[in-house]
């Protein structure tokens, strides 16, 4: 049984917000932290606090930790030491393995996330832009009073008009592919392959391997907490839409290039099942919308090009132990929408998402690593994600299609990372936990 | 058409000397320095001294593989393997065993997938009788591959009469050789 009084919200519900906002926090003294952690996790919801008032609730807050800011608050040598390596090192020095090179490299970084005096995060999800106004002026209030607490940077989440569905600033739907998790009380939809156990997302539980792997120490601190890899993306909309036109004549031949980049029209409907119109009732049907697999129904990739965003983050049936590497995905869409007509206004809009697991070396830093920038995976020779991967220019991208496939040279990046982070989200024991350290016992 | 004066990569053997790091550039993966793809493609060599009196459960081992492998030839498909070479040798009265593979990926960035196929093929039942093996291999699955990453010895010389290709391009080639020589005997 799940603790869901326990285990922060972010972990397994999706808040029913349209707006948000992260603000990313230094301790300068030990003190002061915990004085702010103290006041803000009266706030912070559980799963299950969560899931019992999500109708009348209006915000939803989460915390999170990097080492250095678990250092900050008092944890000690030893304690820390028990961490995993790649947690301790952080997102910067990983930045090599991540594809975090050249344009997207942490010196790069435009929110301060890079600096080794970034201790913590709070996540905001808002119903709406007045609550989020309310929350934010709260927030500034609660920081001016602990001392040596302050914001290295914030930032403002907006859905993408037209808000009658998630989908990012290149238009596609978001959301499709979440695992569901054993014992959470979700039930696995069809093409999921049934549920993943909940040790591959929450600490303290059994993983897919059915075992307990050691918690780092003190086990109030670590159980029912989760590893968060914070991403912040800007999308190149312009450089996008013009790219599409580029290679396609007519609006049809344009979608279907967008769509092959995905492996999903951009109403969420997948390619296997749609392969050569677009069909938004099956993109927003979620009983149908994954219901495919890859070595059956489109092994050359005839419908899927087997370098497609989807079927990199998610082989299904073609990669092994595909179990051991799911991740949860949480964030939402910043900075302005960008028209469809309008001409590049060079302002920054993206995606701010986080990725949540257990093992951020297993599953996190091998997606980055191998199924992202493996310029080989799936032996392609000379190609990276067609939308998050590294792409300097040089790379490619190649449609199967019956008599000769088509091979798109020269990709353009379409997407920057402009910031990021690794955090350890504790549980609420394990906030309070951190909360009550250096006070006499 | 293609140029014919360009030979393809594969027809001309190719041998690459390696520095003694096992890489010419410190390339970072996941666990430790990316060796780099050599003219016999990836793969690795392991090194370990054998636990004193058991060589023969090692040497048994070998049999099981060829049974596990009768019965279910894809059993490490996973690995993209093109061979394995399994050695015991002495030195000083004292048993070593050798685990030297030719691979398509790169191994850090398979190393889970791997562990995970030594469990479940038992290949791990050979690594319990090398010294310094992780007791809590099981549960450990760091310490498991730092005992790998620990015991690997990078080549220094590495040599294909075909260099570069990978197993599933032999395999592709072969396939059509096969389908060209049914079709020319359906139209004798």
């Amino acid at each position: 049984m799940l603790e869901f009084d326990d285990i922060q919200h972010i972990l397994l519900t999706r808040a029913p917000a349209l707006t948000g906002r992260y603000e990313f926090l230094s301790f300068r003294n030990a003190a002061g932290g915990r004085a702010w952690l103290s006041a803000i996790l009266e706030k912070v919801h559980s799963a299950k606090a969560m899931r019992e008032a999500v109708n009348e609730d209006k915000r939803w807050v989460s915390v999170a930790f990097t080492w250095n800011g678990l250092r900050a608050l008092g944890v000690d040598e030893t304690s820390l030491a028990t961490f995993p390596e790649e947690f301790r090192q952080g997102m910067v020095a990983r930045a090599e393995i991540l594809g975090d090179t050249d344009a997207n490299r942490p010196e790069n970084w435009v929110d301060n996330t890079a600096s080794p005096n970034l201790h913590a995060i709070v996540i905001l999800f808002a119903r709406d832009p007045a609550e989020r106004g309310r929350c934010q002026s709260e927030h500034k209030k609660l920081l001016a009073e602990c001392e040596g607490v302050e914001a290295l940077s914030c930032l403002d989440l907006e859905a993408v008009p037209p808000f009658g569905y998630p989908h990012d600033h290149f238009g596609y739907r978001d959301r499709l592919s979440e695992p569901a998790i054993g014992g959470s009380g979700e039930e696995p939809r069809p093409g999921f392959g049934g549920s993943v156990k909940a040790g591959e997302f929450i600490l303290g539980y059994p993983d897919e391997e059915e075992i307990i792997p050691p918690l780092p120490q003190p086990e109030i601190l670590s159980r029912n907490g989760s590893y968060m890899a914070y991403r912040r993306m800007q999308e190149h909309v312009g450089a996008f839409r013009d790219f599409l036109r580029q290679h396609g004549e007519t609006p049809e031949e344009q979608e279907l290039v967008a769509a092959k980049l995905m492996g999903r029209w951009r109403s969420g409907a997948p390619l296997v099942l749609a392969p050569n119109k677009d069909d938004p009732e099956l993109g927003a049907d979620v009983q149908r919308t994954n219901n495919f697999n890859y070595k059956e129904m489109d092994p050359h990739g005839y419908a899927v090009p087997l370098g497609a965003h989807i079927r990199r983050m998610n082989p299904r049936d073609t990669a092994a132990n595909m179990n051991r590497r799911r991740m949860i995905r949480r964030g939402a869409p910043y900075g302005p929408h960008l028209p469809e007509g309008a001409s590049e206004d060079g302002k920054e809009r993206g995606i701010a998402a986080f990725v949540i697991c257990a093992s951020l070396i297993r599953q996190f830093e091998f997606a980055q690593n191998v199924w992202i920038n493996d310029k080989n995976f799936h032996e392609l020779g000379n190609e990276r994600d067609p939308i998050i991967g590294n792409q300097d220019g040089t790379l490619e991208f190649k449609i199967p299609k019956r008599p000769i496939r088509k091979k798109i040279t020269g990709l353009p990046a379409f997407t920057t990372v402009r910031g990021g982070a690794y955090f350890f989200l504790p549980g609420l024991k394990g906030l309070r936990y951190l909360a009550s350290l250096g006070t006499a016992t | 058409m293609s140029d014919p004066s360009k030979q393809p990569e594969w027809s001309k053997p190719a041998a690459m000397a390696i520095p003694k790091e096992g890489y010419f550039k410190l390339e970072k993966g996941r666990y430790g320095p990316i060796f780099p793809k050599t003219p016999a493609c990836y793969g690795f060599t392991i090194i370990a001294k054998v636990k004193p009196g058991r060589e023969n459960a090692v040497r048994e081992y070998g049999k099981k593989i060829e049974e596990t492998i009768a019965g279910l030839p894809d059993a490490l498909a996973v690995l993209k393997l093109h061979y394995l070479r399994w050695v015991l040798f002495d030195i000083k009265g004292e048993t070593y065993f050798m685990y030297q593979g030719i691979f398509d990926t790169d191994f850090d960035k398979y190393t889970e997938d791997a562990v995970a196929l030594f469990s479940k093929t038992g290949v791990t039942t050979v690594f319990v009788n090398l010294e310094g093996f992780p007791e809590d291999w099981k549960t450990n699955v760091p310490a498991f591959i730092k005992f790998v990453r620990e015991h690997q010895r990078p080549s220094f010389l590495e040599y294909g009469e075909y260099p570069y290709v990978s197993a599933d391009e032999i395999k592709k080639a072969l396939k059509l050789k096969t389908a060209f020589s049914n079709m020319l005997d359906q139209m004798q």
